[in-house]
């Protein structure tokens, strides 16, 4: 019988144990896919950052790193200084990579340090139970903000890819979500490009998805795929804001 | 603790206190010496006071911060009232009289004054005056050989600036005539 | 034999770093120990290594642990306050049993501190360097020859039990220049890497270099087995130097900086007719209690003298266990002690 499904080969073959709804799982299956596609596996390094997506070190078959909180960036450095044959990419939260690690995020993003970032942004810290995010909406409901992040006390949320858009290391900015079909396809290609970029020299590479967290959200998973297209798209826009690649016109 | 010379340079940054202190161990180091160079650090290099303790000796060196020198060759004032009473007594003290406008109490040590700023200006040799201090320094306590002095003076100074070379040699020179 | 050459000790940790096959270094400046990073800045290039000046202590801390986490041999150094920075990736080397080599130019603390030469960091290295059990090698070098010297030695200990080391230096040590040998060729001896993350290469199954354990008895299980590594450390690794200890009767117990004060002290104190030693811990984690218990039939006192408000002393008296008395002598906030100073406290002692 011909096989019409497998999970992608850098998959490891458990179950995941994210909630109903979350999408960390679809873009674990992109990333894997990529690599598959890439043939990259044997060379691939991920490193796996503090939050819900800390586990994705049992998830991925290729070796990996688990990272301190906000610090993917500086250990991938590491690990691309020390192996530069090797495929690095980080697999980060919006707490881990634009609070606490934002600093990192910035310096090697520009000193474009030749590797691949996937930067989940729900808007809301999963692991830790529903804590304001720096990417959580003006007026966002969360544990820590009771009343709707007033942006007058909790200040705006980050738009990472449009402020590391604007530095000379970043090869490729852009941002992404996997609400539907299409979008996936479009998520899955960014992120094989992200990887791509890195094969081929060009430097730092970050595909941003605009994900769901039902859970803390407190919504079904349709409501939170519904109260990403209505709240989180308009103020994160889809779209590429750096791209050095010939295809991209060195946008 | 036989043969041992404790040594303290002291004056503004920019006098080459820490380089007169190359010299000397750089120099003790052709001949197997055990010897010990440890600079002030800090905000001291922006031109404020400056020192360096150089311990020159026969034996394993303990400590090398010299906190009662042997001998104490000061380049300003500041530096000769700081630590003229921590000299050992019978102790020896190099003043650079041209910009030190005060003398000695103390009648347990030996003091030189020697005008070395003055020296260095008038020969042509301006910022040399604490190889002058060295040549004098030499002249009264032989620490080490002439030759392996000289020797000293060749390594701190870069192939590039050979023609330094032959300006810190007079200076040297100037100095043993005081 | 190579020939002597006049060296800073910060120069000298990075000659030896080179030396000993690191070719990965990754720092962020702090006086007294901004030589070091500039001597590798300058050299690791013409070896084909990488020398990295980082956003933070942080990110060097853990550039360090992703480059060492990979296999490689991999070095960052700081002073006091960036060794604090560094104290979270420390901890998630130990708890990820990856050898890393951190260095410690010690200046004075607590906070900004100064910027002159301390040891009042010996707690931090030795009891509590990050959060959670576990323990560094920690080597106390006490002159310029031994900053060398230690460093290759650091690495080969770190690998053989797979964890971080430490070399605890201070600003006196850093910034002094004394003769200095390296070895014509050295010989790298690694450790065993087949535990690094750099790509499985379709050859194994995927190695993971992790720190969390999520059941409370797996975690349990993992630090026992590094504590069972760390008794082999104590009964393999510990270090030290006796000095006129046989028949001393005042055993002076300094390391680095303050035990080359101590050993001019305790010769002006024989000179005197005083029966002092100097018994110098060149490990401090393990302490070298082995050879201080030696001493304990012979001594009837002990000093401790330390660039601090006295924290080794507490290990001595450990040691010691109450069968003699231990006293202490101390300057803090960067000041060195004399050996005069040193010498009256043994006088008073010895009265």
């Amino acid at each position: 019988m011909a096989v019409v499904f497998q999970k992608p080969h850098a998959l490891a073959d458990i179950p995941f144990h994210y909630c109903p709804g979350c999408t960390h799982g679809i873009v674990h299956r992109l990333v894997a896919e990529a690599i598959d596609e890439l043939g990259v596996e044997g060379n691939a390094v991920g490193i796996a950052s503090v939050g819900c997506s800390v586990f994705s070190y049992n998830y991925f078959n290729c070796d990996m790193i688990q990272a301190p909180h906000g610090r993917a960036q500086a250990v991938a450095t590491g690990v691309k200084r020390a192996h530069p044959e090797n495929i690095v990419f980080t697999y980060q939260g919006d707490g881990d990579l634009a609070a606490i690690g934002t600093c990192e995020t910035v310096h090697a993003a520009t000193r474009g340090e030749n590797i691949t970032v996937i930067f989940i942004n729900n808007a809301i810290y999963g692991m830790t139970g529903g804590q304001m995010a720096p990417t959580s909406l003006p007026g966002q409901i969360t544990q820590t903000t009771p009343y709707g992040r007033d942006v007058k006390t909790a200040g705006y949320p980050i738009r990472m890819c449009e402020m590391l858009s604007t530095l000379d290391g970043v090869a490729l900015a852009q941002r992404v979500t996997v609400d539907n079909v299409k979008h996936v396809n479009e998520a899955k290609k960014a992120i094989k490009k992200a990887f791509q970029n890195q094969i081929d020299g060009l430097g730092y590479s970050i595909i941003e998805v605009v994900s769901t967290c039902p859970t803390n959200w407190g919504l079904s998973p349709k409501a939170a795929v519904e109260w990403l297209e209505n709240n989180m798209l308009p103020y994160y826009p889809l779209g590429v804001y750096k791209d050095k690649t010939a295809e991209g016109g060195d946008k | 603790m036989a043969n041992t010379m404790n040594v303290l340079l002291a004056g503004f940054g920019g006098q080459g206190i820490l380089f007169t202190g190359k010299v000397m161990v750089y120099g003790a180091l052709t001949e197997g010496k055990e010897l010990s160079w440890l600079p002030s650090y800090g905000p001291e290099m922006r031109g404020g006071t400056c020192n360096c303790s150089v311990v020159i000796s026969d034996e394993a060196i303990g400590s090398p911060l010299v906190t009662n020198p042997d001998v104490l060759v000061a380049m300003n004032r500041p530096s000769l009232e700081k630590f003229v009473g921590s000299v050992v007594p019978g102790g020896t003290i190099l003043v650079d009289s041209s910009t030190v406008d005060i003398k000695v109490e103390r009648t347990d040590v030996t003091v030189y004054y020697v005008p070395a700023t003055s020296l260095a200006d008038k020969n042509g040799l301006k910022g040399l005056a604490n190889i002058i201090l060295l040549g004098k320094l030499f002249k009264e306590k032989q620490f080490i050989s002439r030759e392996s002095l000289d020797k000293g003076l060749a390594k701190c100074i870069p192939a590039k600036k050979a023609e330094m070379l032959e300006f810190n040699k007079k200076a040297l020179e100037i100095g043993m005539e005081q | 034999m190579s020939e002597k050459v006049l060296m800073k000790g910060n120069e000298a940790l990075g000659e030896a770093a080179i030396q000993a096959g690191c070719r990965h270094f990754f720092g962020y400046p702090i006086t007294p120990q901004t030589e070091l990073s500039a001597y590798l800045s300058k050299k690791m290039p013409k070896v084909g290594g990488t020398f990295l000046q980082a956003e933070s202590e942080i990110a060097a801390i853990n550039m360090v642990l992703g480059a060492a986490g990979s296999g490689v041999r991999a070095m960052t150094s700081s002073s006091s306050p960036g060794i604090s920075l560094k104290s979270e990736g420390v901890s998630y080397i130990a708890g990820s049993d990856v050898p890393a080599v951190i260095i410690n130019v010690q200046r004075g603390g607590p906070g900004l501190g100064s910027i002159q030469p301390s040891q009042a960091d010996y707690w931090q290295a030795t009891k509590a360097l990050g959060h959670g059990d576990f323990q560094l090698f920690v080597l106390a070098p006490s002159t310029v020859q031994e900053m060398a010297d230690f460093v290759a030695l650091a690495f080969e200990t770190a690998e053989k039990y797979r964890m971080p080391a430490m070399i605890l230096s201070d600003g006196m040590l850093g910034q002094m220049m004394e003769p200095v040998v390296f070895p014509d060729a050295t010989e790298v001896h690694e450790g065993d890497k087949s535990w690094a993350a750099s790509g499985h290469k379709n050859q194994r199954k995927h190695n993971v270099v992790n720190s969390l354990y999520i059941e409370a008895k797996d975690l349990e299980q993992k630090v026992v087995e590094r504590y069972q590594r760390y008794e082999l450390v104590k009964a393999n690794e510990q270090r030290s130097e006796s000095y006129l200890t046989e028949d001393a009767d005042i055993v002076v117990v300094a390391f680095g900086a303050s035990s080359r004060v101590s050993r001019s002290a305790v010769n002006a104190a024989r000179a005197k007719g005083i029966k002092a030693g100097l018994f110098r811990p060149i490990t401090l984690w393990p302490y070298p209690v082995d050879a201080l218990e030696k001493t304990i039939g012979t001594a009837k006192k002990y000093l401790t003298v330390e660039m601090n408000m006295g924290q080794m002393i507490e290990d001595v008296r450990l040691a010691v266990n109450g069968r003699k008395p231990v006293e202490f002598f101390g300057r803090t906030g960067g000041i060195i002690p004399t050996p005069a100073e040193v010498l009256a406290k043994i006088e008073e002692m010895a009265k």
